[in-house]
């Protein structure tokens, strides 16, 4: 009964706020609008443009929030080994769409154990959604130091970024003809994916710089956290995983449930946020579109156990107590006539005063 | 569960090519050759599904994952940017996106560019390069006519062997970029579906290879 009256996206948040909390972090509830200076500062870290404006009492300009993070990020704690945790579940507004998320940031300062905790609270918050789920892990500090060692001009580096989200090996092929080394290390790039040794093995083979090993070593690390943890059975470490290199600077992640035909998870380290604002602290977190569990729930909210029909003849106490009868199993939908847009277990139909069926 | 593969093919010639060479990897499905009006073909023991769309719709059936496979045109992909995995160059249905005008054109640089197009984030993307300013006109097709008739001074198109601009007394100016067809997949299914998909890659890629290299 109760699996049919939450829907899937709060059945979710019910889980997910239990795994949070579980793990010392805070519900944290915002105001519904913000400063639209905020968003104009940091408008690349937004997944839309779109933001909707309106002017507060003062004629100040004010957006209904497009996002989450930068509101959080924007009090982070300075003090050296302050960590603040917090979870969420809020509306955001974006491409004029109220669209439900979840998610959590961990933000100040930050060390190994505060990234690997939040990756794998990634991994049990897909789990907790479905069982067959996949997360891909990436590192931008890694993909960044592979491209400024490729000798690629600025244009080349953004197109190379392209290729490698779309996982487009022609595409770096032409782009770096007559530059073997290169053509070396990105085609490994985009194309080695899976379990982490296999992957971190082959990565190790193609690095020269010292700024590629120390990510590469980063991400060697987190994968034996995770293994310890025996959380990398849908984890694979794939390149095509990237974000904007303005503002993410280590690992950065996607998940995907089986079933739905876009990511439901993305996150990363973004440290360069809190930098940009002027902020002396490191950050982490992710998100979680609720919207796409909405949208893609197979769940039939029409279904009901017991319709019971009748034609107004019957005295309403009798009817008031088959209705009570009926809801005490499952759930009831009295009418004076049969519904067209609603499917039902089994009908009692009272007539003439009785009940006939 | 079976794990059925769902591939978009573009109607026409180029799909019809692509379903050959995906019928050489073993993806064959006898239902698709029988002409009919069915618009959905499977071979159940290949576990593989086929469907015809238009030619500019395949990236967006791939990228919402009613398909978990497509053939694409490299324009569609480079005017409607989809967020989708593009696997291979089929190297097949080649041409090129060009700037053409009649054969007396010359640039009016003191003046906006009139550009007609079906192309406009193509054509944006390329005059911004170059810091021109430009009109867009979006048709949607007969793009030739603009500047046979005044409407526009020059038009961004697709060009294959040329034949239509020289019958019309029109020639390509720029070009802008080389097309071909693609082998595109849906991001999520790829994550579930990666042992099907790079076999069906890998056995397109070894027909390409063994064609062209």
């Amino acid at each position: 009964m109760m699996d049919r009256i939450w829907k899937r996206e709060e059945q979710a948040v019910f889980a997910l706020r239990s795994l949070y909390s579980r793990y010392g972090y805070v519900p944290y509830k915002m105001s519904h609008f913000e400063e639209y200076e905020l968003y104009v500062h940091n408008k690349d870290f937004l997944v839309s443009d779109q933001i909707i404006t309106f002017s507060g009492e003062g004629g100040q300009l004010l957006a209904l929030k497009p996002d989450v993070t930068l509101s959080i990020v924007k009090n982070a704690p300075q003090t050296p080994g302050v960590v603040q945790k917090v979870y969420y579940d809020e509306n955001v507004y974006r491409d004029y769409r109220e669209i439900r998320q979840a998610g959590l940031e961990c933000v100040g300062d930050l060390g190994e154990y505060e990234i690997s905790e939040v990756v794998m609270l990634a991994v049990q918050s897909l789990s907790l959604m479905q069982e067959r789920f996949a997360l891909n892990i990436s590192h931008m500090g890694l993909i960044s130091a592979v491209l400024d060692s490729c000798g690629l001009t600025e244009g080349e580096k953004k197109q190379a970024m392209d290729c490698l989200r779309g996982k487009n090996l022609h595409g770096l092929q032409e782009l770096c003809r007559g530059n073997l080394p290169a053509w070396e290390k990105l085609r490994t790039l985009a194309a080695c994916r899976g379990n982490g040794e296999a992957v971190l093995k082959q990565m190790e083979s193609v690095l020269t710089t010292q700024e590629e090993k120390n990510a590469l070593g980063e991400l060697a690390q987190l994968w034996r956290i995770l293994e310890s943890g025996g959380w990398t059975e849908s984890v694979r470490l794939d390149f095509s995983v990237s974000s904007d290199l303005g503002y993410y600077s280590g690992v950065v992640f996607r998940g995907y449930l089986e079933g739905i035909p876009a990511s439901v998870l993305s996150g990363g380290q973004y440290d360069k946020l809190p930098r940009k604002m002027g902020r002396k602290s490191r950050a982490i977190g992710f998100a979680i579109y609720l919207d796409m569990l909405q949208q893609h729930s197979q769940e039939d909210i029409q279904d009901i156990d017991t319709l019971i029909v009748h034609d107004g003849s019957v005295d309403t106490v009798i009817l008031a107590q088959a209705a009570a009868e009926a809801a005490k199993q499952g759930s009831v939908l009295v009418s004076t006539s049969i519904p067209k847009d609603r499917t039902w277990k089994q009908m009692k139909q009272f007539e003439k005063g009785a009940q006939v069926k | 569960m079976k794990n059925w593969i769902h591939i978009a093919l573009p109607k026409g010639r180029l799909g019809e090519k692509a379903y050959a060479m995906l019928k050489n990897s073993g993806y064959d499905c006898p239902a698709l050759e029988d002409p009919g009006r069915k618009l959905i073909f499977e071979n159940p023991e290949k576990g593989i599904r086929y469907f015809w769309v238009k030619p500019s719709d395949v990236a967006i059936y791939v990228e919402r994952g009613a398909a978990d496979l497509g053939i694409v045109g490299k324009d569609i992909l480079l005017e409607y940017q989809p967020d989708v995995y593009e696997l291979l160059d089929l190297r097949m249905g080649k041409c090129r996106m060009a700037v053409a005008g009649k054969k007396d054109f010359r640039d009016p640089v003191g003046q906006t560019l009139k550009v007609a197009t079906k192309f406009p984030n193509i054509t944006r993307s390329y005059y911004s390069g170059k810091c021109r300013d430009i009109d867009i006109i979006h048709l949607n097709g007969s793009i030739e006519l603009a500047p046979i008739l005044g409407l526009s001074h020059v038009i961004v198109d697709i060009v294959e062997t040329g034949t239509t601009l020289r019958e019309n007394d029109l020639m390509v100016y720029e070009e802008i970029v080389p097309i071909s067809a693609r082998l595109i997949a849906n991001i999520a299914s790829y994550q579930f579906k990666d042992t099907q998909i790079n076999t069906i890659r890998e056995r397109l890629q070894g027909q390409v290879e063994r064609k062209y290299d």
